[in-house]
């Protein structure tokens, strides 16, 4: 086999252990197999994506960033009360709550930088913060009735005779962005260099400490679209929304294909673990005998077959790398 | 009209804490020469590459690269100067594609964008420079050590190099392998290019050097033309001897032939890392392994500590054949071993002297056995004083002591569980005289205790100095075997460069 | 000699917690003296130090596992999701007709040795990373909690069951008496045995560690174990609180809260040295300011706020960078 091709030998897996799912979903269950569950699969997991999207690029330098899930309750609070209590357009609230998120994502990032902090440690406080200050706004759910919320909420584009909803197109573009981000951008690819070896990295010219703020901003920008994206989603702005999301988003990554300890990966491999990730659950659903809860079981077995594979991918680059 | 030299250094210095690493040196490198740079550890080698790509700063003196003054503060800045360095350990993303190394960095495009066929067009170029032969799009970790060792040389002279320093590169090749490197290396030479080459091969300076420079604790010793040059001579003054004035150490206890041995294997083997070869060691004995630098001298101790697990051969311990395949099965069959790597298998630096010391005993005895802390203290006294170690207090880390005064923790953590053999892989490097010689006087205490020690150095004068009966490895293979008044330097150094020369 | 007491004086990590705790505790006298009284009821002690003990007890003794785990050098993130098999375990068991009260306690807390079976033989023998081994069992257990009771909060009747989450010892709450004994045994083992030894060792420099004989391996497993059997332990004492199980709440955030507490008692993630004392003041430290938030009116949902100001405080002030730029100020004015 060509070099190239071994190299997506993993992609490919996961994309024909999707095949089967979809497959055998549809078998088991009647109208499965349609486009309007295909389409729901897109928006009914397009927070989880967007958040998959920027988590695996935190993955591919080898962070992790655990502040997501609360960050994009933040999100959706700040973005209500901004519309329904002090009336700033939506749009406004949106690019005002975005540019928060960026600004927080690069302090994190400064800190495990500048301090040499875990990140896990810095974005668990994180989490901490932001799922605070989101019940500090409000402790409930805050319904938005705002024209361009309801818009968005219906369907926001046809093609080929169906509609799409603005939540599945958002998850569409945010994986392209991240997809370009990671393997046509400079930047991704001193990601993946930084997560492969950093000493390495730092020997070979690539600006460490930039990029290393950079990817928890630009990974805080995808959930503060996640949340916006959720807000949307669900007409109302909750500051509950998205808690234990993170794991969820860390699970999609994982199976996706993507290595934990940095270094490897893809953005594609994200999207077809997310694609998944939402197979399983809309299969239960409609089995509707099995508690959903089975759902986080198979994940759980899911996470845990990818990662023991890794762990062989793993111990062959260890072996290489010991031997050098 | 002289030509300027490609790089000259002046009186360069370097001092850390309690040494001068490097004192006063004068070095010349031609374009388009290879030019061995050489000396036993700690003779400076390292400090001088590490001054030379901006690692340290330097105390004094100055570095002219083409005949302009140059002071790199970082591996970036040297590398941009002219300078460009491949350690032993490939400093490479092996998770990525070899095109991908070769252009990390500097990669072509615009906006930040890769232009990926810009890379590969790159990458191409830069392999068939060196006439590699290797599909640009494979994983780096996925090639073979030497072709990922070839992929950043043609990395570090990609770009403006013109003096490349191959900093140990050959020890974890093959014959082939280095053969393969030779001839790039003799291609690079012709474009003009100045190689350092540091190794511990000597064949290796005949094959492939034109010039070479000798340093030994830290000054310059020699310089001289490659050509010409005995073997004899380089390693005399390699080791600032004669070798009529270093074999003339007595070897002791010839008596003990007949007594039976500790510790015996036969055909004790590692795939890729011994063959298959035999020891044996008896109460009272120090045998010494000799051989250089990968030859498979630590491989071997870590076989005989069950550390690695063997391939094939048999172990018999006083007379009786034992599994011994863990270090907890050794320990219990009463062996220590001092790694020669104190900072990543011997001390826990966080933990206090204390700690460090007794350790080895208390899992002899387990969890639920403990020490008491009176006993944990009277033995840290006891072997504080025993072997000087100058420690302010047990109760700090262990990481505040000298590297000297470490190592004779490690020691005394292994003498705690009164071992019947001890292995000691280089005991000595790293460490300033004076510790030096009071560990030498503890190895002929532990022989007239009836201790069996398998005692390993890169020193041969040390070797020499304690062992009764030394094995000689090469190419992780046992090549002699010399015993009583047999060892003495020059049969050590013979048999140890014995190999043949790897030409092309 | 007395300049290297006093650095190791310097450094003894509890110092930290208890600041935080003196500082929360005068604040708490300024603002409403009436919340440090301790008042004795019917023969049971109430007060805000009583509660303090008493519903930290849960952080407390999952703090307790979780030193153990951080001294290897790894971390439990799945503690939430044992604690909610624990509780559901024992809803199981007694739904399933188990009457005995020793019975349905041993099967929660053999459930949580399970678990931690589980990560610890992922972490040791099959060498995946702590975060991502612990992780599967965090993200399904809470799931195997949910389909072992239905997804119902599965009510829990058998004498003496009440006892353990609401029962009183002495006058104190037994929660807390349990979590003080807990930690008393743990004292002990760590003075009369080389236990502790062996998992800082084992934590400090694996490679070593095992050069000098000690059985990683093993160490690390029963590190797991522990931390498991803890979390089984206050899994038990949660559903007996409420006198059910719950397992969609029960133990939700406690990883990061036991996390936190044993990161500000000053032990390292990288793992190595361990401190009984820093993850008993943090713990207690942890829910002081919860408690004290919760009495001056703040809503409890906003308390995560002063955690993350606490934590992130907590890990500037013990990186190296800070440390380095403190050392400098010290030296310049002495």
């Amino acid at each position: 086999m060509k070099p190239a091709a071994r190299r997506r030998l993993p992609l490919v897996a996961t994309a024909v252990l999707l095949a089967a799912l979809f497959a055998g979903a549809g078998w088991c269950y009647d109208g499965f197999f349609s486009a309007r569950v295909a389409i729901n699969l897109l928006s009914d997991n397009a927070t989880l994506g967007l958040m998959a999207a920027g988590m695996t690029l935190v993955i591919f330098s080898g962070g992790i960033d655990l502040s997501v899930g609360a960050l994009a309750g933040l999100v959706s609070i700040v973005i209500a009360t901004l519309v329904e209590t002090h009336h700033v357009p939506p749009l406004a609230a949106a690019v005002l709550a975005l540019a928060g998120c960026a600004l927080a994502g690069a302090g994190m990032g400064a800190l495990i930088h500048f301090f040499r902090q875990p990140p896990f440690l810095i974005t668990l406080a994180g989490l901490f913060l932001f799922r605070g200050c989101a019940y500090w706004l409000n402790t409930e759910s805050v319904g938005i009735n705002h024209p361009l919320f309801e818009r968005l909420a219906g369907d926001a584009f046809t093609l080929a005779g169906r509609g799409f909803p603005f939540v599945a197109v958002a998850l569409v573009a945010g994986m392209a962005f991240a997809w370009t981000l990671g393997h046509e951008c400079r930047f991704g690819r001193n990601l993946l260099a930084i997560g492969g070896n950093e000493t390495s990295a730092l020997l070979m010219g690539v600006p460490i400490g930039p990029t290393k703020i950079w990817v928890y901003a630009v990974n805080s920008l995808f959930a503060g679209a996640a949340g916006l994206a959720g807000t949307v989603y669900t007409g109302s702005g909750n500051p509950s929304f998205g808690i234990g999301m993170e794991l969820d988003a860390i699970a999609v990554v994982v199976i996706g294909g993507t290595l934990l300890t940095g270094g490897l990966g893809s953005v594609l491999g994200t999207f077809i673990g997310l694609l998944i990730f939402g197979t399983i659950q809309s299969a239960i659903l409609f089995d509707g005998r099995l508690s959903p809860w089975w759902a986080r079981i198979v994940v759980g077995g899911l996470l845990l077959a990818f990662i023991l594979v890794q762990r062989f991918l793993v111990v062959r680059l260890d072996r290489i790398g010991r031997k050098a | 009209m002289p030509v300027v030299p490609l790089l000259t250094v002046r009186r360069l210095t370097k001092r850390f804490p309690g040494v001068v690493a490097l004192d006063e040196v004068d070095f010349t490198a031609q374009a388009g020469e290879i030019h061995a740079l050489l000396g036993e550890n700690g003779a400076g080698k390292s400090t001088l590459i590490k001054l030379l790509t901006g690692v340290y700063p330097a105390d004094a003196g100055e570095v002219r690269l083409g005949g302009e003054l140059i002071r790199p503060a970082s591996p970036r800045e040297a590398e941009l100067a002219g300078i460009s360095t491949v350690y032993q350990e490939v400093n490479l993303v092996p998770s990525l594609s070899v095109a991908e190394n070769l252009s990390l960095g500097r990669q072509p495009g615009r906006l930040g964008f890769v232009n990926w066929r810009g890379v590969r067009a790159h990458a191409r170029a830069a392999l068939a420079r060196l006439d590699l032969e290797c599909d640009p799009e494979a994983e780096l970790g996925s090639l073979s050590l030497a072709t990922q060792q070839l992929v950043a040389i043609a990395r570090a002279v990609d770009r403006r190099a013109r003096l490349l320093i191959l900093d140990e590169p050959t020890a974890s090749l093959d014959e082939q392998e280095v053969a393969v490197l030779f001839r790039t290396m003799r291609r690079l030479r012709s474009e003009g290019i100045g190689i350092i080459f540091v190794t511990h091969f000597l064949d290796q300076v005949d094959a492939v050097c034109d010039r070479l420079t000798v340093l030994r604790n830290g000054k310059l010793v020699a310089e001289h033309a490659v050509r010409g040059l005995s073997r004899i001579e380089l390693v005399s003054t390699m080791l600032g001897r004669t070798p009529e004035q270093f074999s003339a150490v007595p070897a002791t206890a010839a008596d003990l032939a007949g007594r039976p041995p500790v510790f015996e294997a036969r055909g004790l083997s590692r795939r890729g890392a011994v063959h298959p070869l035999d020891l044996s060691i008896a109460a009272g004995e120090v045998v010494g392994l000799a051989g250089l630098l990968g030859s498979g001298r630590t491989e071997t101790a870590r076989l005989v500590f069950g550390l690695d697990r063997r391939d094939g051969g048999e172990i018999r311990v006083r007379g009786a054949a034992v599994p011994l395949d863990s270090p907890r099965a050794a320990i219990a069959l009463g062996f220590a071993f001092c790694s020669e790597d104190r900072k990543h298998e011997g001390i826990l630096p966080n933990l206090s002297v204390r700690e460090n010391l007794i350790v080895a005993l208390q899992a002899r005895r387990g969890a639920w056995q403990r020490l008491t802390r009176a006993e944990q203290e009277a033995l840290c006294d006891h072997y504080v004083e025993a072997l000087r170690i100058k420690a302010p207090d047990r109760e700090l880390p262990i990481s505040t002591l000298s590297g000297g005064n470490q190592q004779k923790v490690l020691l005394a953590r292994w003498l705690a569980t009164r071992p019947e053999l001890i292995i000691l892989d280089e005991p000595t490097r790293g460490i300033d005289i004076g510790a030096k010689a009071e560990i030498e006087h503890l190895i002929g205490k532990l022989r007239a205790e009836g201790v069996a020690v398998l005692f390993i150095s890169s020193e041969i004068e040390e070797v020499v100095r304690n062992a009764s009966e030394v094995v000689v490895l090469r190419e992780r293979r046992r090549v002699a075997h010399f015993q009583g008044a047999e060892v003495n330097s020059a049969n050590l150094i013979n048999a140890m460069a014995g190999g043949h020369v790897p030409h092309d | 000699m007395t300049e290297a007491l006093a650095r190791r004086r310097f450094h003894s990590p509890a110092i930290w917690p208890l600041a935080g705790i003196v500082v929360l505790l005068a604040a708490n006298l300024l603002l409403k003296p009436s919340f440090m009284r301790v008042t004795l009821l019917e023969g049971h002690l109430y007060g805000l130090p009583i509660d303090v003990l008493n519903h930290g007890a849960k952080i407390l003794i999952v703090a307790l596992g979780m030193s153990v785990v951080v001294a290897t050098g790894g971390i439990d993130l799945s503690v939430g999701s044992v604690v909610a098999i624990a509780g559901a375990t024992a809803a199981t068991l007694s739904v399933h007709g188990v009457a005995s009260l020793p019975l349905l306690i041993g099967g929660s807390l053999a459930a949580g040795v399970a678990a931690g079976a589980v990560n610890g033989v992922l972490v040791a023998r099959l060498g995946v990373q702590p975060i991502v081994a612990t992780l599967i069992l965090m993200v399904s257990g809470r799931g195997i909690a949910e389909v072992l009771t239905d997804g119902q909060v599965v009510v829990i009747k058998r004498a003496g069951f009440d006892f353990l989450g609401n029962g009183f010892v002495l006058g104190l709450p037994f929660p807390a008496v349990l979590a003080v004994a807990i930690y008393g045994i743990a004292w002990f083992v760590r003075r009369r045995t080389a236990a502790a030894l062996m998992l800082e060792a084992a934590g400090d420099n694996p490679p070593a560690a095992r050069l000098a004989g000690l059985p990683i391996d093993r160490i690390r497993i029963a590190a797991y174990v522990i931390s498991g059997l803890l979390a089984a332990v206050v899994g038990v004492l949660m559903a007996a609180n409420i006198g059910a199980a719950d397992a969609q709440r029960a133990g939700e955030n406690l990883e990061l809260d036991a996390i936190f507490a044993v990161v500000v008692g000053g032990t390292a993630l990288s793992g190595g040295r361990f401190f009984l004392a820093g993850s008993f003041l943090g713990a207690l430290l942890l829910q002081l300011l919860t408690t004290t938030m919760y009495n001056l009116g703040v809503p409890p949902a906003v308390a995560p706020v002063p955690k993350a100001i606490l934590i992130l405080a907590v890990c500037l002030a013990q990186s190296e960078r800070s440390r380095a730029w403190i050392a400098g100020l010290v030296r310049r004015a002495s």
